[in-house]
Parts: C-alpha cells; structure tokens; sequence
C-alpha cells in the first residue's frame, strides 16, 4: 500500500505540486491524469525519490521511505518511463538483468527470471536476449521496458506515461498486456498519463490533477457521475460520458437472470460493446456466457441504457 | 536480344589522373639525386640512368601495368593490388638505384629519392588509399592494414635493404640516439596525453555537471590554444626555473626551465581542451531518458557515471584522446628546440647543417607516428560506435 500524506513541492517560487494526499491500495492500479504542467510526474517522482518533497511524506507498507537508503528504496520499486530509457551499450538481457543484478542474485536466477520475463512479454528469449535495443521496433522496446521494471518482483511498479511513444494500436496492446500482468503478480501500480482514455482503461482509481492539486480521486464511474470540479468533467468529456460510463461495466456484471436466444456475449465484454452489436444486429437481448463457457444470464437494451444514465 | 551500341570501356576519372601522373613522373622527372657527398648540391639521374637496362624496363612496365589498372579497372580490390605492387616496385627500385650508384665501400656519396620517386609514390598511394576507402574496411581490417604495412617496412629495414640510400645514411650515423630520441618522443607524447586524460576527465565531468562552469573553463582552455607552441614553451621556462631553484627536491626529480619538463607541461595544456571538451559533449550526448532511467532503478551516482553514462561517451572521448595524441605526436617535435629531445633533435640538428636527410630522418618518423595513431585510434572509435548505436 502508498499512501502520500500532504506532499508538496516547491522550485523557487513555484508551487509545483500542493499539499496531494492519497492512499493506492495494495494490488490495484492508481492513474494519475493531469495536463502537461499539472505536477502529476512531479508527484509520481517524489514516490522513488527521484525528486525530494519541500513538505508532507510518502510511507509504502506504512514505512517512511525516508528511512530507507535512496538507492536501496529504488531498486525495491519498479520504474518505467516514456520512451523506455534502455541502455543502449547492453543487450535486452543485460537491461533486463539490471536490478537483480543490483541486488546480487545469483546468475541462474537472474538467467531464469530474463527468460521467465521475455517469455511473458511474448518476445523469443534465444531470438532476442543478446539483441541491442535498437534493434528492436517501438512496442519491443517499450515491453523491454517494462520487463526490465518488473525483474526484480517488486511490490510497487511507477510508470511514467510508459506508452506515450506508442502507436494507438500497439498502444492498446500494451495496455491489455499491463492490465494481465499486473493481475498476475499483483503489482501495486502508479501510472502518470495525459491520456483520460488510458487513465479509465487502466486505472482502479484515477487522480485527477490540474496546477499542482489533486481535484479528485476516485473510481473512473464516479469521475463521470459526479465530476468534483468543473475541469475533471472538461477533462472527462461530457458529451460521450453516457458512453464512457458504460465501456466501464462488463457484460458479467450487468447480466440480469433469465436466458435468451441470439449469439452469447462473453461475461468480459465492454457494455459499450454489448450495445454496439445489439444495435447493429436490430436485437433487443442477448444472452450472457461466463469465462468457463455457463450461461450467465442475459442482457436487455433497457437495462443496459439504465447503465449508462447518470446518478 | 536487343541490340546495344558497343560502349566505350568505362574510364576512371580519378585513375586517369594518377595513372597519367605516374607514368609522367617516371618518364619526365629525375627518379634519384646523387650527391658526392652530404651537403654537395645534387645531380638528378632519371630511372634509366640509375638502374641496369633490364631492370629499368621491368619497373617501367610494371608502372605501366599499375597506372593502366587505374585507368581501365573498377574492381577496388584490383587496384588496391596493384597499388600495393607499385609501392613495393618502387620502394625496391630506388633502393636499387642507391646500390647501382653507390661505388662499394664508398660511404661517403648520398643517394636519396628525386622528385620523379616521390611524385610517382605518392599517386599510387593516393590510387592505394582510393580503393581501401571504397573497400570500407571495418576497423580490425584497418588495423591488420596498418600492422601488415609495419611488419613489412621493418622487415626492409632489418635485412638492410635501403641502407644505401641517404635517410638511412643519417640514420646509420645517429642510431644510437635514435631509439632514444624515439623513446622520448613516445614518451613526452604519451606523457602528456595521460596526464590531460587524468585531469580533463574530472574537469569534463565537472563541466558536465556545473553549467556555470563550463563557460568559464572551456574559455580559458580555448585561450591556451590560441597560444603559439615556442610562446608557451617560453613562458613556462620562467616560473619552471624558479621552481626548480626553490624546491630542490622539483631539481632532483628532473625539473628545469628547459628539457623535458615545459614541454610536458606545454602539451598537456594543449591537450585538455579536447579531452575536457569531448567529454563534456560526449556526457551531453547521452539521453536524459537513460539516466533517468537508471537513477530511478536504483543505481548510486558513481554507478550512473561509471556503468551508463562513461561508456555511453566514450567514442566522443576517444576522439578526444585521437585528437590529442595526433596533434602531441608533431607538437613534440617542437620541443627539441628547448632541449625536451625527440624526433625533433633531428629535424633541428638538419635544419642547422643545412642538411636535408637528417631533417627527414626526424620528420618521416614522425609522420608514421602520427598516422598510426590516428589509424589505431580511429579504429577504436569505430569499434565502440557499433556497439552502442
């Protein structure tokens, strides 16, 4: 568990971030969203120590991080940045290897955990292990990345608008990949994006921040319903939230008992999705089938519309 | 089957020149100066005057063939071939031409290569290095080049092939202090280039780290620069000598205001800009996003510096350093006027006795030196950008 108590920094004059306060629970995904200049980098960077708050603190499992040796604390955390900052003198392995290595594992642990790691990123480790990063295309090299953040298990995992570089498609790839992973090793994740896109598709909860204050945190469902400022609502969009509001919801937990006739909707689909298809196909139902192939119930237009209205 | 006008045999515009130029050189200018001895004026004897009928037909034809390769052929590693041959044809050919013209046991007449001899060495160097260039050579192929070329002239040298001609002369009459003045020239070359590795690197980091600093460092590097060599060597003597007078122990370890010391002192000076200047463009080269990166994984600062961003800068330090090294193997040579020893000695020592083939003696060394350095180092470079970009 993070939890930043009444953190502030200050650049000369300039309040860059002011007096944020949050708690991200073990094992979920924090997205922090903001404008460029929202101090919303500033504030994941403060987590790590990268940059040292003027006031207020950060305490992970309830321990100061201030009591750890700054270098000790960084090597338990994982951190990944736009544009993947991979070295370009060492191989995808090396890269990779570089915390563990840090933390004196032994070679064949650290051996199995690159392979162990390529394998999960989809990348071949004999094909791409003794490669150089830049002789590996854009999506690679940001999986590289987050590989490379994620070699020595740590607890905690800062990503800093990790798919900034990324082509839409890729993009979205990534982020599915992230999403899985995450609920693997269950990493407790902050993520900084000026992508609300993102921010909904990834984020438990999603810190809103605009000139160095937190306007709002809270589930992506609430930020729609009920905008805490006028900017979290212009930074949401209002005219497609109905919309948004439903690609929030899966088809599982919207099901109604009862059954229906038409093709099944697996439990995992989007109702964004659900009312697409109903719309295309002229139907009013279809029926809803879980992960392991069981009925689970169905889904109406009527109530899926219910889902998407406000309050 | 369509059918083609005949063409013309593709002809090298380039080859053409030096193909021409050599077979002029050969034909047209004196291939030796024979002088009755060391500071007599020279009479020019042409390649047919100098050598055996047979013989002086034989390297004329094989010229020939070479300079019709430039013409005709494409193929670079033809060229490269024969340029190859051409060189040793006439390296042999006027070390023969010395033999020919020196009567036995006379050790008193110079043979030393005319105008026609250089010019022709030089056009099938430059046909040579023509066709290496278009050939790309990857840096160990560079090197192999070079120690291959080394081995091959030391062997000349060693079974005394071009000892009648007057270079050789002068080198037989100075080789002892030779190899010492060799020595010393290395040595003050390296010296100072070592002690401006140690000092620029931190000075570069610094640089890097400090902005404000920068400015002020790299001006006053730049200023020294600007000094003329003798003007610095001059200046240094002064505040050398008094320290050498007021702290015995600076006398006792070899320090004075003039020999080797103010021309270390003189070359490092020289020699930190481009070490200082490198380095700091090399460390602001690197991508922040790296260093970013590799703080927040955790690596201490001496780790960031000396794990990511030294390697990351070293082909832009090394170029530095080839900088350095280059330009210290022919400023060395300056300091033999205040007694710092070297190559130099020679060069000076000819220029007093109006003797030319002393002068070269010291100034051929000299040369290779710098070239080969630069070859080797150039190579190095080479070698760590393919590793890292």
């Amino acid at each position: 568990m993070i939890t930043v108590e009444s953190l502030t920094k200050d650049y000369g004059a300039a309040r860059v971030v002011d007096d944020v306060s949050l708690t991200v629970a073990r094992g979920t995904v924090a997205v922090i969203v903001g404008t460029s200049g929202s101090g919303k980098s500033t504030l994941l960077r403060m987590i790590n120590r990268l940059v040292e708050p003027t006031r207020g603190r950060v305490l992970l499992d309830g321990r100061d991080t201030k009591d750890t040796p700054v270098h000790v604390l960084r090597r338990h955390i994982g951190y990944a940045i736009q544009g993947h900052g991979l070295f370009p003198h060492r191989t995808v392995a090396q890269n990779i290897a570089t915390v563990p290595t840090l933390l004196g594992w032994e070679r064949a642990r650290i051996a199995a955990r690159v392979a162990e790691l390529l394998g999960i990123f989809q990348l071949e480790p004999r094909e791409y292990a003794h490669k150089y990063p830049h002789q590996l295309s854009g999506g690679q090299q940001q999986r590289v990345g987050v590989a490379r953040a994620l070699a020595a298990e740590p607890a905690v995992l800062l990503m800093d608008e990790p798919f900034g570089a990324l082509d839409p498609i890729i993009r979205s790839k990534a982020q599915d990949d992230l999403r899985e992973i995450q609920r693997r090793f269950g990493t407790t994740v902050v993520l900084v994006t000026h992508d609300m896109d993102e921010a909904f598709r990834l984020g438990d909860r999603v810190a809103v921040m605009s000139q160095g204050r937190l306007l709002q945190y809270d589930r992506p469902a609430v930020l729609l319903t009920r905008p805490a400022d006028p900017f979290v609502s212009r930074l949401t969009g209002t005219a497609d939230r109905a919309l948004k509001l439903l690609s929030l919801v899966t088809a599982g937990e919207a099901a109604e008992p009862g059954a229906a006739e038409g093709a099944a909707v697996p439990a995992a689909t989007p109702l964004r999705e659900v009312l697409a298809d109903l719309v295309w196909r002229g139907a009013s139902v279809a029926p809803v089938v879980k992960a392991d192939g069981t009925p689970g119930g169905r889904l109406t237009l009527a109530g899926i519309l219910a889902r998407g209205r406000a309050g | 089957m369509s059918l083609r006008p005949p063409t013309a045999p593709r002809v090298d515009r380039l080859g053409s020149l030096l193909g021409v130029t050599a077979l002029a050189a050969l034909v047209a200018m004196p291939f030796v100066d024979f002088k009755a001895n060391r500071i007599a004026s020279g009479a020019a004897r042409s390649l047919g005057e100098a050598l055996p009928v047979t013989s002086a037909l034989t390297v004329g034809a094989i010229v020939a063939a070479v300079a019709a390769i430039a013409v005709l052929v494409t193929n670079a590693r033809v060229r490269l071939f024969a340029a190859v041959v051409g060189i040793v044809v006439v390296g042999l050919a006027v070390a023969a031409a010395a033999d020919a013209l020196t009567p036995p046991g006379n050790r008193i007449v110079r043979v030393s290569p005319g105008i026609g001899c250089w010019v022709l060495l030089i056009a099938i160097a430059l046909l040579g290095t023509d066709a290496l260039a278009r050939l790309r050579p990857g840096p160990a192929a560079r090197v192999a080049c070079l120690a291959l070329t080394a081995a091959a002239l030391y062997a000349g040298f060693a079974h005394g092939t071009f000892d009648n001609l007057s270079v050789m002369r002068e080198y037989a009459v100075n080789a002892s202090s030779f190899g010492r003045e060799a020595r010393q020239h290395v040595l003050l070359a390296l010296g100072s280039l070592g002690g401006a590795v140690i000092v620029g690197l931190p000075l570069g980091i610094l640089c890097h780290r400090v902005a404000r600093l920068r400015g002020a460092i790299l001006q006053i590097l730049n200023l020294i620069q600007t000094i003329p060599s003798i003007a610095l060597f001059g200046i240094l003597m002064v505040p050398l000598g008094a320290l050498a007078s007021a702290v015995p122990l600076a006398a006792a370890l070899g320090v004075s205001g003039i020999g080797a010391a103010p021309a270390v002192v003189a070359l490092f000076l020289y020699a930190l800009l481009p070490v200082v200047a490198n380095t700091t463009v090399g460390l602001g080269r690197v991508s922040p996003g790296v260093v970013d990166a590799a703080r927040g994984m955790g690596l201490t600062s001496r780790q960031v510096l000396l794990q990511i961003e030294l390697p990351l800068a070293l082909p832009v330090i090394v170029t530095g350093i080839r900088i350095v090294l280059v330009q210290n193997i022919g400023l060395v040579t300056i300091a033999a006027l205040i007694g710092g020893g070297g190559f130099g000695t020679f060069v000076f020592q000819g220029v007093g006795q109006t003797a030319i083939d002393l002068v070269l003696l010291g100034a051929i060394p000299t040369v290779a030196l710098a070239f080969s350095s630069a070859v080797v180092l150039d190579a190095v470079v080479d070698a760590l950008n393919r590793t890292t970009s």
